[in-house]
């Protein structure tokens, strides 16, 4: 396989695909795909080399697409997508990821489904949404959505999610158990318990490339770090502007590395600070990070970036991609030290994903 | 056997699905039926749980506003029509 990167865009109309030169400079754009509905999450599976994408029509409702010639031609399902004619409707799809055995949905109403045939058909993993705490789930402002799926790389029985507003979870069985992974988390928003059990809003939580237990994420009440599997988690947010921000990404080889886009507050706009966009880095697993503004706009820009809209390439140095909810698709070269604008004008974007491709 | 007229963007998610079919059925439930057995998936896009039709879907019986229990009468005109919405 050569080491050419794709940037997957998924849109408020559409998925898009920008193909790049073999030096990262050169974009060309294809799209819309998907009919122009609504993508949420898109990703290339290392295993097939399968485009999938993930989202909801307003009129057609959820479904996971598939391409197996990088976006020419297009199938789509929802068999399976759904709780049973008793349940709750299945109104879109956030997020498909590929685990080492099978792919998996995370979908609104919050729950995950899983497909062992590369998404013709999914299944209701139901051990999730049977864990105690659901009666008491609620949504965030995004609404009551399952946005984070982490499986771990080896352990096929083990994998991490994230819904909004209730936290992390993990299971160590393949999906029949599930535990809260939220110890050491604030939710500032609840006066009566800023530690609760579950509850928390997570905005994005990632793996690093430490083999499977060092996870990060990105929360509404700040920036954190867990080097046992989300047991307990450490604050890291000092050094950082402000504690909210939505999308994380993580360094594929230095489990050291991850970066993150610090917003304002809720109550400020969500938007880049000062109207100056800016990536922020850590390279010591959170003691110290730094700014990366280089390239960017920095006046009158009050971008925003959404949880699924940052991603990194696998090339040394290691690429480093943003969307903003204006249209607006940034990638860097060098680690996210400096910045490109690599594709303009594109409808609001939900999720950006890199990939190698032959 | 009704005269089921399809939107255009509901036949675009099915390569080669025609915007005008013939489907059997006694009621519009089974009408959808027909189709998703000659079109596969097609039952998904129309039909919530419950089962029930899609909120931003409309779909016509004779001209009149139908329900998935609505009799379809032998040659009856169906039409599927998706809301009127978004931006």
């Amino acid at each position: 396989m050569s080491d050419r990167v794709a940037v997957l865009v998924g849109t408020r109309k559409g998925l898009f695909v920008l193909d790049g030169d073999a030096d990262r400079q050169d974009w060309r754009v294809r799209g819309p795909m998907c009919d122009g509905w609504p993508i949420h999450d898109a990703i290339v599976d290392p295993k097939s080399g399968a485009l999938y994408a993930a989202g909801g029509s307003n009129w057609y409702g959820p479904a996971v697409w598939r391409s197996d010639d990088m976006g020419e031609t297009w199938s789509h399902s929802s068999e399976g997508l759904t709780y049973g004619d008793d349940g709750p409707k299945v109104t879109t799809v956030w997020n498909v990821t590929a685990g080492p055995d099978a792919l998996y949905a995370g979908v609104e109403e919050a729950g995950l489904f899983r497909s062992g045939d590369g998404g013709a058909t999914w299944e209701h993993v139901a051990g999730l949404t049977n864990h105690p705490s659901r009666p008491e789930w609620v949504p965030g402002n995004g609404g009551l959505i399952l946005h984070s799926i982490v499986p771990h790389p080896t352990d096929t029985d083990r994998l991490w999610v994230g819904i909004s507003a209730v936290g992390a979870f993990e299971t160590g069985d393949g999906g029949t158990s599930w535990a809260t992974r939220n110890k050491g988390v604030r939710a500032d928003f609840n006066p009566e318990n800023i530690y609760p059990d579950f509850g928390q809003c997570v905005h994005k939580l990632v793996m690093a490339a430490d083999g499977g237990e060092l996870l990060y994420q990105q929360n509404h009440c700040g920036v954190y770090r867990s080097a046992d599997g989300g047991q307990q988690w450490q604050e890291i947010t000092k050094g950082l502007p402000t504690q909210f921000g939505f999308p994380m990404a993580a360094h594929p080889r230095d489990p050291q590395t991850v970066w993150t886009i610090p917003m304002t507050e809720p109550e400020d706009g969500r938007v880049m600070i000062d109207g100056q966009a800016a990536v922020w880095r850590t390279n010591d697993g959170g003691s110290t990070w730094q700014r990366s503004g280089e390239g960017l706009p920095q006046e009158h820009a009050f971008l925003g970036v959404l949880r699924e809209a940052m991603a990194v390439d696998r090339l040394d140095p290691v690429g480093v991609y943003f969307g903003t909810s204006t249209g607006q698709v940034y990638g860097s070269r060098d680690e996210g030290v400096t910045w490109t604008l690599i594709a303009d004008n594109l409808p609001s974007i939900w999720s950006v994903e890199a990939a190698l491709v032959s | 056997m009704a005269d089921v007229h399809l939107p255009r963007s509901l036949v675009a998610l099915f390569p080669g699905a025609p915007r005008r079919m013939e489907a059997r059925g006694a009621t519009v439930a089974d009408v959808i039926a027909d189709l998703d057995a000659r079109v596969p998936g097609i039952r998904n896009r129309l039909l919530d749980a419950g089962p029930s039709i899609r909120t931003h879907i409309n779909i016509f019986v004779a001209g009149e506003r139908a329900m998935l229990s609505t009799p379809v009468p032998e040659g009856a005109t169906v039409h599927v029509i998706p809301a009127v919405s978004g931006g």
